[in-house]
């Protein structure tokens, strides 16, 4: 698998569409912090930049890549080597260079700019993880899609759905719940439904560390739980790692039982 | 920007206080001394004497002081109330006290016990004490012209019942609370019915409810003063003429947590002060003609929530600055004038180069609304769904008041951060003797 | 070497495959032949365990193929539509190949046998349609393997190559291998073909030697065998009603 791997991120990496996202990242957080002196404000853009760019980038990397590699996976699967092996390195390889990009782009302007000892370290810490941990999710989702429509057509329309649905269409919907339900109690269902939710819940990552002061608005018990103490950061962390591991037991599942 | 009738008064009091000095007796009072106690020094003073009280520890009760004194610690000697009693209770003409450590008053339910206590005096000092465990620990009531100023006051309070505030006025003119260092009592400062007096470089932190609380007070300034994770940073209600100038409100967090609370104030002008990570920088509800101007608010929760019957308030000069939400105005209809503020979230542009953008900003968004109807929807907060609610409102306002516009935006922010108190803690010189003391005293009241 | 036992096949409700048994134990080459859409390529990536059949068993070597894939190792094998990563170059590509496959290969004379030397440094996705083709042949050929598989070999070759490739083919028959290949391509399947299958709406229809075919058909060319075989199909229901196929020879 690793060796599947090194191949597909070099592949990757040498790819013109990973130096046009990477240098996508260079260029708008540069001139982010050169337009603006608070690197709080940054941070935010930079936060709907990675809520919106990262899965919808890793959702197109994804199936693009996919079905470019079509046929060197034909050609993988008649080499003796395990069939998981050939779509998790893949797989991982598309991740990992867009985290990569992500990274890269993102985090060395930061770091020229001496992000580390200032008060945004924690929140910057935030957004490169969040970023990565998107970039695997999406990415993943993208390949169990791909891997499940043989249609490319299909399958890019499908996987940019369900990028619509997580990014808007999911908020919109949770939002008329909660102004619907609005007598009852619906912190729990709150909280659980934006876990549901990988964009979701990476934006209460963020919020947990950048608009604290609001969110210590709240009366509710639940919230106060979960948003005053480690617990709220904690909870997120295991459900993201398991947001990362479902789309990947998917794709071994469907990818054991498919005909190339 | 001070009242000119409390700066007479308080020079007058230097010299007075100079000339009781220079002329009258000096008591010493130590353990091993001939007077070994501090009520029996007082007991044998006269007018215009010193008692100086030397190291150690004197657990006398509740010291009465009826005279015209000064009561001066040399090597910081410790007044213990053994955890039930009042400590200092003076009625008094001319006062001063200095260099003590007070401690161990005691919670009571049924008296206001207090470690300093003023009772209808004027022309005092109370300066370079420390106050700790204290119920309430200075207390001044129906006293005037007098000077509360770098003591050092520490409570250990956990529920608001049972605490008293760290200096309490009430009933009282001309007073000056200057550079104390308060936490861990009920209030910080409490004034109630306290009129033409001066809050100045205090720092206030770690109090239950507030870390300066004015209650029915008119014509007072209070400025330069730091507020930090109290229950709220400053309570103003029912009062009038209030200038607020250069405080520093931040980190007052909490579901009721306020950096300023403006209830029933008039007439009153709000400058050049930092609102920092509070949930709310400010809360106001029925305050009239207030003039908000090169205030700083960044990264609160909220940097100002308007509750009803707010008319004729003006904000202007003021930054808003990375706040989760800028403004929440709760009614329609009240004829607040928000021109000329800087918005940091403002997207529009200034073609003219005049430093003011020419579209004029709403800064008081649709889910900062539907937040207040649905606070669970805060899980929302800053999702491309929630954006483009608000840019739909922004174009078409229909749930937010339709006034609530700066049609003059600026550009650029608008310089002068409030610096607030920034010594934290007293400097009690333990070698200090009390002439000299004196003056160095007239000296810093100008 | 390689068994087939009942394997069957649908996609969706194209039932490719209905029921193919066979055996591949001898050295030799056998052609699998039929029209388009006949089910070869699928039956070739049913043994490599690309596609997974519906029913059915498939043993290569004595073992079963099912959930496997270190029998691979004794397989060569020849892609139909052969399509690259766009950003390697064949130099790259045939590295990876090496080491992924991990075993020491001798492609140096396959590349001289193709003449690609002066495009190794290419990237694929520059390649003509025939120069890739020849890139892999090399990757097919480059490895030992007692197994060779070889669906369309011959696309898009030019006639030096075609000639370079049978010799290859000879070779490997002579180094006792055994040999599948499918092709359209008459002339070579009597050229080098001992053994003829011939596949039919997903059933064997015929499996015997090129002189079995031409003699049962009466004609002189596998060509022609091949379209009376058709005509008479036409004609004639393929199947007795054992569901055996009708033409079987051993
Ligand atoms: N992966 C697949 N999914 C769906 N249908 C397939 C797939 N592979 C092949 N087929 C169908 O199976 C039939 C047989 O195809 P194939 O084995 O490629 O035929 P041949 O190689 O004999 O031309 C064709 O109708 C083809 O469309
Ligand atoms: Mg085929």
């Amino acid at each position: 698998m690793l060796k599947i791997l090194k191949y597909s991120f070099y592949d990757l990496i040498r790819s013109r569409w990973t130096y046009i996202y990477c240098g996508f990242y260079l260029l708008f957080t540069l001139s982010l912090l050169w337009l603006s002196s608070d690197l709080s404000k940054v941070v935010i853009s930079l936060m709907n930049v990675v809520l919106l760019l990262c899965p919808l980038i890793a959702t197109m990397f994804g199936v693009m890549y996919y079905y470019n590699s079509r046929e060197f996976t034909e050609l993988l699967l008649a080499q003796p080597i395990r069939r998981t092996s050939i779509f998790f390195g893949q797989y991982l390889g598309v991740a990992g260079s867009l985290s990569a990009s992500w990274l890269i782009g993102t985090g060395i302007p930061f770091i020229l700019y001496g992000v580390f000892g200032s008060a945004q370290a924690g929140n910057f810490f935030t957004l490169m993880l969040v970023g990565v941990a998107l970039s695997f999710i999406f990415s993943g989702l993208a390949f169990l899609i791909a891997l499940n429509n043989e249609n490319r057509i299909k399958g890019f329309g499908l996987a940019i759905l369900v990028w619509l649905f997580f990014a808007v269409i999911y908020d919109g919907l949770l939002l008329l719940s909660l102004a619907w339900f609005s007598e009852y109690p619906l912190e729990k269902f709150s909280l659980t439904a934006s876990m549901l939710n990988p964009i979701d819940l990476s934006r209460i990552l963020i919020l947990l560390k950048l608009d604290i002061s609001a969110l210590m608005g709240f009366t509710g018990a639940v919230f106060r739980k979960f948003l005053g103490t480690g617990f709220g950061m904690s909870v997120s962390l295991i459900v993201l790692t398991l947001w990362i591991i479902l789309p990947t037991l998917g794709i071994r599942r469907v990818s054991l039982r498919k005909d190339f | 920007m001070l009242h000119p009738h409390i700066i007479k008064t308080l020079t007058a009091t230097a010299f007075l206080m100079m000339a009781v000095a220079l002329q009258g007796r000096v008591i010493e009072v130590c353990p091993e001394c001939p007077v070994s106690s501090i009520s029996e020094a007082i007991e044998l003073a006269q007018p215009c004497d010193t008692v100086l009280v030397k190291k150690g520890t004197y657990s006398e009760g509740n010291i009465l002081i009826g005279k015209d004194l000064t009561l001066f610690g040399e090597g910081n000697p410790i007044l213990d109330g053994g955890g039930n009693s009042e400590i200092l209770t003076i009625h008094s003409q001319f006062f001063h006290i200095e260099g003590f450590t007070i401690q161990n008053i005691g919670t009571s339910y049924t008296q206001d016990r207090a470690g300093i206590r003023m009772k209808e005096s004027q022309n005092f000092t109370i300066k370079n004490n420390r106050l700790l465990d204290a119920f309430f620990a200075i207390y001044l009531e129906k006293s005037k012209d007098g000077v509360v100023e770098n003591n050092f006051v520490l409570g250990q309070a956990e529920n608001e019942a049972g605490s008293g505030n760290a200096i309490h006025l009430w009933y009282c003119e001309n007073i000056i609370v200057k550079d104390n260092h308060l936490a861990g009592h009920r209030d910080g400062i409490y004034l109630e019915f306290v009129d033409n007096s001066r809050v100045t470089g205090n720092i206030a932190e770690n109090n239950l409810r507030y870390g300066l609380h004015f209650m029915f007070s008119n014509d007072n300034f209070y400025h330069h003063n730091t507020f930090r994770n109290n229950g709220a940073g400053v309570a103003v209600m029912y009062s009038r003429r209030i200038d607020m100038f250069q405080n520093v409100f931040e980190k007052n967090w909490g579901a009721a947590s306020y950096g300023l609370l403006l209830k029933e104030i008039h007439d009153s002008r709000i400058e050049q002060n930092s609102f920092l990570e509070n949930t709310v920088g400010i809360f106001t509800e029925t305050s009239n003609r207030l003039t908000y101007v090169r205030n700083t608010f960044a990264h609160n929760g909220w940097a100002m929530k308007i509750s009803g019957g707010c008319q004729q308030n003006v904000l202007t000069q003021n930054n808003f600055m990375s706040n989760s939400f800028d403004l929440a105005v709760q009614i329609a209809g009240m004829d607040n004038n928000y021109d000329g503020n800087f918005w940091s979230d403002y997207s529009g542009y200034d073609l003219d180069r005049d430093g003011v953008g020419d579209v004029p900003h709403r800064p008081m968004k649709l889910f900062s609304y539907i937040v207040t109807r649905t606070p669970e929807s805060i899980v929302l907060m800053r999702s491309l769904f929630v954006d483009i609610l608000n840019f739909s409102e922004k174009v078409s306002p229909i749930f937010t008041p339709e006034n609530v516009v700066d049609h003059a935006p600026k550009m650029k922010q608008t310089s002068g951060i409030a610096q607030g108190a920034e010594t934290p803690g007293p400097k009690i010189d333990p070698a200090a003797k009390p002439g000299h003391s004196l003056t160095q005293n007239a000296l810093t009241i100008k | 070497m390689i068994t087939i036992h009942h394997l069957q096949k649908s996609f969706g409700k194209n039932h490719v495959l209905k029921g193919v048994d066979l055996a591949f134990d001898k050295p030799g080459i056998t052609a699998v032949l039929g029209p388009n859409g006949s089910g070869k390529t699928t039956l070739i990536k049913s043994i490599l365990g690309m596609v997974l059949p519906d029913d059915g068993n498939i043993e290569v070597a004595g073992k079963s193929v099912r959930n496997r894939w270190e029998y691979r190792k004794q397989i060569a094998y020849l892609p139909q539509i052969a399509r690259f990563p766009d950003n390697l170059t064949v130099k790259e590509l045939l590295s990876m190949i090496k080491d992924l496959r991990g075993k020491a290969a001798s492609d140096q004379h396959l590349i001289d046998l193709f003449e690609l030397t002066p495009f190794l440094g290419s990237r694929l996705s520059n390649l003509s349609g025939g120069t890739r083709q020849k890139v892999n042949l090399v990757l097919t050929f480059m490895y030992d393997c007692p197994i060779i598989i070889l669906d369309e070999p011959t696309a898009g070759l030019d006639p030096i190559s075609m000639v370079r490739l049978k010799e290859l083919i000879e070779n490997q028959r002579a180094a006792g291998k055994t040999i599948l290949v499918t092709t359209h391509v008459m002339s070579l399947v009597e050229e080098l073909a001992e053994e003829v299958v011939y596949l039919l709406e997903g059933k064997i229809h015929f499996r015997g030697s090129l002189k079995v075919l031409k003699e049962t058909y009466g004609e002189s060319s596998v060509e022609r065998a091949i379209a009376s075989l058709l005509e008479q199909q036409k004609n004639t229901p393929a199947f007795s009603s054992n569901g055996q196929p009708a033409f079987v020879t051993a």
